[in-house]
């Protein structure tokens, strides 16, 4: 017989979000890095263009979680705790695509660093690497908008990617990222309906379509993984099938969340059946990671070295020389 | 063409005898039309129904089994997606057994993995098949690492051995334990004849849609269902996509030569990039994996991808209903309390080892309902928590007599005390992300 590949066709696509400013755009970044773009499933390159792969973001700290695993202090040793130098070093060495530093020292329980002192760390930031910038923030609402109004500010025209707005807190920051052009990530609680109705919010303010990422909230393996799968392949089914408001690239955390979980971190002499405690949390956040990645994630932000370079290494032979890059 | 339940119904006897095990013919024909019943099963159908409903009642992905003792089931899939169903059977692990590493080393590989199992939210996960694979020169190599995982061992076994007389002594010392045959060449009349007299599968292995179609049907116009697909790729995106368009191709378009499970071998450079591909293989349709290695922190991984992507969508895990510690709780040590649905047990108590602090978790019996739902359904209020506290004997583990309810039953706490004389029922925040700031507020003890 001659088969014919049963294509399903779709009449969506996923917004394109570009992410940084050059020189040209108002920004100091060495280039830019578009995501989004695809109009088919992850993959499914059979039926439908992807324009961009996803990327792999590192992050760095103001204040590093002093639950994580030892295995990261391994690789960044004191750096950990100096976010500039952290950031040079995942790119340099480890190949980060874009760096995210993660402002939790500003939460009034985790150090109550000012808005001030957070908009330096970003400076710092911005001026040891060239590639573009996402600032993570956290859910304590009145301190996180006056971070986020300062970093805005200081970093007008960089075009960053401010992590994160949530329903019940959307409207300062994201003005604060219309009035000094940067992008939004908007984060909702592992639901297809919430998702969408933050981004009717946001677009109804005239949030521009082209600068939203979402984030369905990350679910770590054993830890409601499969949740987040699922509602991720929602979104992005729904998306292509022409739901504007879910049509918008997305954003996870791997990294983050596999290294908070007990996995990471349990001495093998206590959990002799769980192997090697100085490789399961490269492999807890790779199984993690390549899961979400098929179920659409276009922006990781990851953790550990090694599973950075696996899942890199797989984006590119996964997307070979099909996408322009 | 699917046919309906009604249109099926149209077909039977109508006479409701029960022999196929359902009462009705109307029963059954929603089954047939659900695909979860086969005609053969009535044993009266007539002719004409029998050639109507012939393709249609056929599941569409054909469920294969190896071994006897602990049967791998594979196949039997019925949707693209898990949210729109769930996945039935999932991804058989094999572990690569190669007859060069020798018979004692193969011993000591084949006792390790038997006795290798991992606890997680109440099942036990372990690897389901042996690959013998014979890449040593002597066929005694083969015939003997059968043997050792025979005695050892009530795993299926998948042979790969390219020898013919060498695969047929090996089948014979497995005959009765459902074999899997991996066929690394275009199918012949010896292969079939082989799986046949031996009741096994066959493994096909092809590199384009079309050569597995051909090969499919050749084996099925000789009598042989017991079959799963091996469409090779080195590539991970290209797999992926070979999957899907296979497993779309059987459910959608009713491709029987498409319609059997799929079996992929994991090549990779490490084991990190192992992981990833076999990752993504579990995610994207593959009913059987072999990896080359045994490490265990990499198994533990997939095991509990697998066992995440295989979940009933509709019947979320639930964990145990019990105390849990978190950290190292003392009997003075704070107290929570939220349902047994495994998500809000995770982020439950990965909140409070988030926050620094040792506390009891008492995850009370709520059917795996979470904590709102399960209190608008009457499972979780002042009179269930009061009875759950008092059938686990709470007061004897613990001195502490305060207990954090969730924010979102606060309505529940007068009730709650009242059922629980001698308690203070604190109320919690609502999100469990808040938890370590709530902890720091408030004094629990």
């Amino acid at each position: 017989m001659t088969f014919e590949i049963p294509r399903e066709t779709n009449t969506g696509k996923i917004v394109e979000v570009t992410l940084g400013a050059t020189a040209r755009e108002g920004g100091t970044r060495s280039h830019t890095v578009t995501i989004g773009g695809s109009a088919a499933l992850p993959f499914h390159f059979f039926e439908g263009n992807h324009s961009h792969r996803p990327v792999v973001a590192m992050e760095v700290f103001d204040k590093a979680h002093p639950k994580f695993p030892d295995a990261l202090r391994d690789y960044f040793g004191e750096v950990l705790d100096k976010p500039g130098d952290m950031a040079k070093k995942c790119v340099s060495e480890y190949g980060a695509e874009l760096i995210s530093v993660r402002l939790e020292g500003t939460h009034p329980e985790k150090g109550n660093k000012s808005a001030e002192e957070a908009a330096e760390i970003v400076k710092q930031v911005l001026g040891s690497v060239s590639v573009p910038i996402i600032v993570t923030g956290h859910s304590h609402f009145e301190k996180i908008n006056q971070v986020m109004k300062k970093v805005c500010e200081i970093a007008e025209g960089e075009n960053c990617l401010i992590n994160y707005v949530e329903t019940d807190n959307y409207k300062t920051i994201a003005a604060a990222c219309i009035a000094y052009n940067h992008t939004l990530v908007a984060q909702s609680p592992i639901d297809v309906n919430l998702a969408k109705q933050l981004n009717i919010l946001l677009t109804d303010m005239d949030f521009p379509a082209e600068r939203i990422v979402m984030d369905p909230l990350t679910g770590s393996l054993g830890y409601g993984l499969e949740y987040t799968y699922s509602i991720m392949e929602r979104i992005r089914i729904d998306g292509l099938a022409g739901d504007k408001m879910l049509a918008f690239p997305m954003l996870v955390n791997p990294g983050y969340e596999s290294a908070l979980v007990k996995e990471a971190r349990a001495e093998e002499s206590d959990y002799p059946e769980w192997g090697s405690t100085e490789i399961r949390g490269a492999y807890w956040e790779i199984a993690t990671a390549m899961s979400l990645l098929v179920s659409g994630a276009e922006l990781l932000i990851m953790y550990h070295p090694k599973a950075v370079e696996a899942i890199k290494a797989k984006i590119k032979e996964m997307y070979g020389s099909r996408n322009g890059d | 063409m699917a046919l309906s339940g009604l249109d099926i119904f149209k077909l039977l006897p109508k006479t409701n005898c029960g022999e196929c095990g359902v009462p009705t013919c109307m029963a059954f024909a929603m089954k047939l039309a659900q695909k979860k019943a086969e005609l053969s099963e009535c044993p009266y159908a007539s002719e004409d129904a029998k050639t109507t409903l012939g393709a249609a009642s056929e599941p569409p992905i054909r469920l294969v089994k190896i071994g006897s003792g602990n049967t791998a089931e594979v196949g039997n899939e019925t949707v693209m997606f898990r949210h729109e169903k769930t996945f039935f059977h999932q991804t058989g692990i094999a572990i690569e057994l190669c007859t060069s590493e020798g018979k004692n080393k193969l011993l000591e590989k084949i006792k390790e993995i038997e006795n290798y199992g991992v606890e997680r939210v109440g099942e036990t996960l372990t690897a389901d098949l042996y690959l013998i694979t014979h890449d040593s020169s002597d066929p005694e190599d083969c015939l003997s690492a059968i043997k050792l995982a025979k005695e050892h061992s009530t795993k299926g076994i998948i042979l790969n051995c390219r020898d013919d007389k060498t695969l047929r002594e090996g089948l014979e010392i497995i005959k009765d334990d459902r074999p899997a045959i991996l066929l690394q060449k275009e199918l012949s009349d010896k292969d079939i004849e082989l799986a046949v007299s031996f009741d096994g599968s066959l493994i096909l292995t092809g590199h384009s849609y079309d050569d597995i179609d051909g090969q499919a049907k050749k084996a099925k116009a000789a009598g042989l269902n017991s079959l799963i697909l091996n469409l090779e790729s080195d590539n991970l995106g290209r797999q992926i996509q070979d999957n899907t368009i296979l497993r779309r191709s059987a459910l959608k378009k009713n491709i029987k030569s498409f319609g059997y499970p799929l079996f992929s071998y994991v090549r990779a450079e490490n084991n990190f990039d192992l992981l990833a591909r076999a990752s993504a293989l579990i995610c994207k349709y593959a009913s059987i994996i072999a990896l080359p290695e045994y490490d265990k922190a990499l198994l533990y991984s997939l095991f509990t991808l697998r066992q995440n992507i295989f979940t009933d969508p509709q019947k979320p895990i639930q964990v145990d209903p019990k105390v849990y510690p978190v950290g190292d709780p003392t009997p003075e040590s704070p107290i929570f309390i939220t349902t047994n649905f495994s998500l809000s047990y995770f982020m439950v108590s990965g909140e409070i080892e988030n926050s620094g602090i040792s506390a009891h978790l008492v995850v009370a019996d709520a059917e795996g309902q979470s904590v709102l739902t399960a209190w608008a359904a009457g499972k979780f209020n002042g009179e269930t928590i009061a009875k759950f506290i008092k059938d686990i004997k709470l007061e004897e583990q613990v001195k502490t007599r305060k207990i954090v309810i969730p924010g979102f039953v606060s309505m529940i706490s007068g009730d709650l005390e009242e059922n629980l004389p001698g308690w203070e029922v604190i109320v919690g925040c609502q999100e469990a992300s808040d938890i370590p700031s709530f902890v720091k507020n408030v004094q629990l003890t």
